[in-house]
């Protein structure tokens, strides 16, 4: 089913021009998606899912509207969807296996979906979900790749076996310096690398990432994973491999085109903490924990209000785990910032929701922006830190409203 | 909710077929050109197009042709090099930021 709303093409058209906020004071630009992304965008509706931005059909890459991170956890028929290859089964619960193995393991096993839920302790938590090129298409310049506007991410509550424990019981090796992932999707061609990602064993050991096989207090939706995907808390949705088949602790780096060549951006350029070493070359690094960043997500661009009546501006903020520290408001372009009131701490990894209100006295344009710090003094940045590969986005993101 | 059809054969995966296109994807129309059939024929045997309707109009004939390139020496689309020229010509003839 496709739902083509002319006012929702409409309004994603201006709101990705990127010169409603050519007339603001402040420091702050507002980016805009490429003409051909606007035009090519529509609201479809997958099996199982509300109208989401379809960025491709095949495979599908389809990102939530804004409006739909309004609410602190994402439900699962809103959450974004993203497959880097088009062969896509159906899983068959039944004769699924998970398989836990690798040279790095001394006791190779196997898992029904029923032992990986009874067989090992339940843990929940609340994460954000972010793919690392979020923002790609407000690159500027654009850079080629899914152009994602800022859907590609959700906030979930998710429940799953600790992959420490599979590993532990598969008998990890003292030398086994990454984990790797395989899912049950694959390419059209031969010829075409397979989606495999791999993690540091020590990010693999950390208590909070998990093989879940609950979303939302439900099975995950087929489109995000069915019937289990790894949860990498704090880190980019890349390591969160879908409809995982396959664990392995490895005594070599995995090579892989998805982690040699994908996923990678310039040593030094971005304030990472996290470091994954053994895959790190002379210029590149993986891509690894999420970016202090923050959204407003009541407002669309161009509203319109009346003076002397109060706006509430409302969104999100999120990292990599550090810890969220402060959401600002500035009303005025970016020139003066003022602090926002936090809604209810769902954990160190899950979104936040944050809230500001003020009342504009005189009439014209109010460039609104929020911006989020973490306990480690990291902050958005006002310019973009250009990337050939577009990951990182956290840029201030001004919206212009009109007080009449 | 989805619930997963169980319509699995003895495979432990049943493969969904990958090569058909969605409904949709049908809909989707690439610039008229003697060459879209070519693109059409190549480019969506592994994905639908508005992978490059999407990814416009900001690449120059420098980023269509490293894009295409890609396409075949990583990921194994099937283009001799005569083919690849033509579809390059028209992505940045169509597609591309410098176009005449």
């Amino acid at each position: 089913m496709v739902i083509r709303t002319r006012r929702s093409l409409l309004q994603t058209a201006l709101g990705g021009l990127g010169l409603l906020g050519a007339g603001l004071s402040g420091p702050l630009a507002r980016a805009g998606l490429p003409a051909g992304t606007l035009a090519s965008a529509v609201l479809d509706a997958l099996a199982g899912k509300r109208p989401l931005l379809k960025r491709s059909y095949r495979p599908p890459n389809y990102e939530s509207p804004v409006s739909y991170l309004n609410e602190v956890i994402t439900p699962n028929d809103r959450f974004f969807v993203r497959w880097h290859l088009a062969d896509i089964p159906t899983i068959d619960v039944a004769s699924w296996r998970l398989s836990i193995g690798g040279d790095g393991a001394s006791r190779p096993f196997e898992l029904t979906l029923a032992q990986l839920q009874h067989e090992f302790e339940p843990v929940e938590l609340t994460a954000v979900c972010q793919c690392a090129g979020n923002r790609r298409g407000l690159s500027d310049p654009h850079v080629p790749g899914v152009q994602w506007g800022n859907g590609a991410m959700g906030n979930a509550r998710w429940k799953g076996a600790r992959l420490k424990d599979l590993l532990a019981r598969a008998g990890l090796a003292k030398e086994a310096v990454e984990i790797a992932f395989n899912g049950a999707d694959g390419p059209v061609l031969e010829a075409t690398p397979d989606f495999t990602k791999s993690i540091p064993a020590w990010k693999a050991l950390d208590e909070n990432t998990l093989v879940a096989y609950e979303m939302n207090g439900e099975p995950l939706p087929h489109w995000n994973g069915y019937p289990a995907r790894i949860i990498v808390p704090g880190w980019t949705a890349t390591y969160w491999m879908k409809q995982v088949v396959s664990i392995r602790a490895l005594a070599q780096p995995l090579s892989s085109f998805w982690m040699n060549t994908a996923y990678r951006i310039p040593k030094g350029k971005f304030p990472v903490v996290d470091r994954f070493l053994s895959q790190e070359s002379e210029t590149t690094t993986p891509v690894t924990e999420i970016l202090v960043n923050s959204l407003i997500t009541n407002l669309e661009e161009g509203q319109r209000f009346r003076a002397g009546s109060a706006i509430v501006v409302q969104g999100l903020a999120w990292d990599g785990g550090a810890g969220l520290r402060r959401v600002e408001v500035s009303i005025d372009g970016g020139r003066s910032w003022q602090s926002a009131q936090f809604g209810a701490d769902l954990g160190r990894y899950s979104a936040r929701a944050w809230q500001y209100a003020f009342t504009p006295r005189a009439r014209g344009r109010v460039a609104v922006a929020a911006r989020a710090s973490n306990a480690q003094g990291a902050t958005q940045t006002e310019q973009l830190i250009f990337n050939p590969a577009g990951y990182y986005n956290n840029v201030i993101q001004p919206i212009s409203l009109e007080v009449t | 909710m989805i619930s997963a059809p169980a319509i699995c054969s003895a495979l432990l995966i049943a493969a969904a077929p990958a090569g058909i296109a969605r409904a949709d994807e049908a809909a989707l129309h690439l610039k008229d050109s003697p060459d879209a059939a070519l693109v059409v024929s190549k480019c969506s045997i592994c994905h639908s197009v508005d992978y490059i309707q999407s990814n416009a109009p900001f690449l120059k004939r420098a980023g269509w042709e490293a894009e295409v390139r890609k396409m075949v020496k990583v990921m194994g689309a099937p283009l001799d090099e005569a083919e690849l020229a033509r579809v390059v010509d028209y992505l940045t003839l169509q597609y591309g930021s410098d176009a005449p």
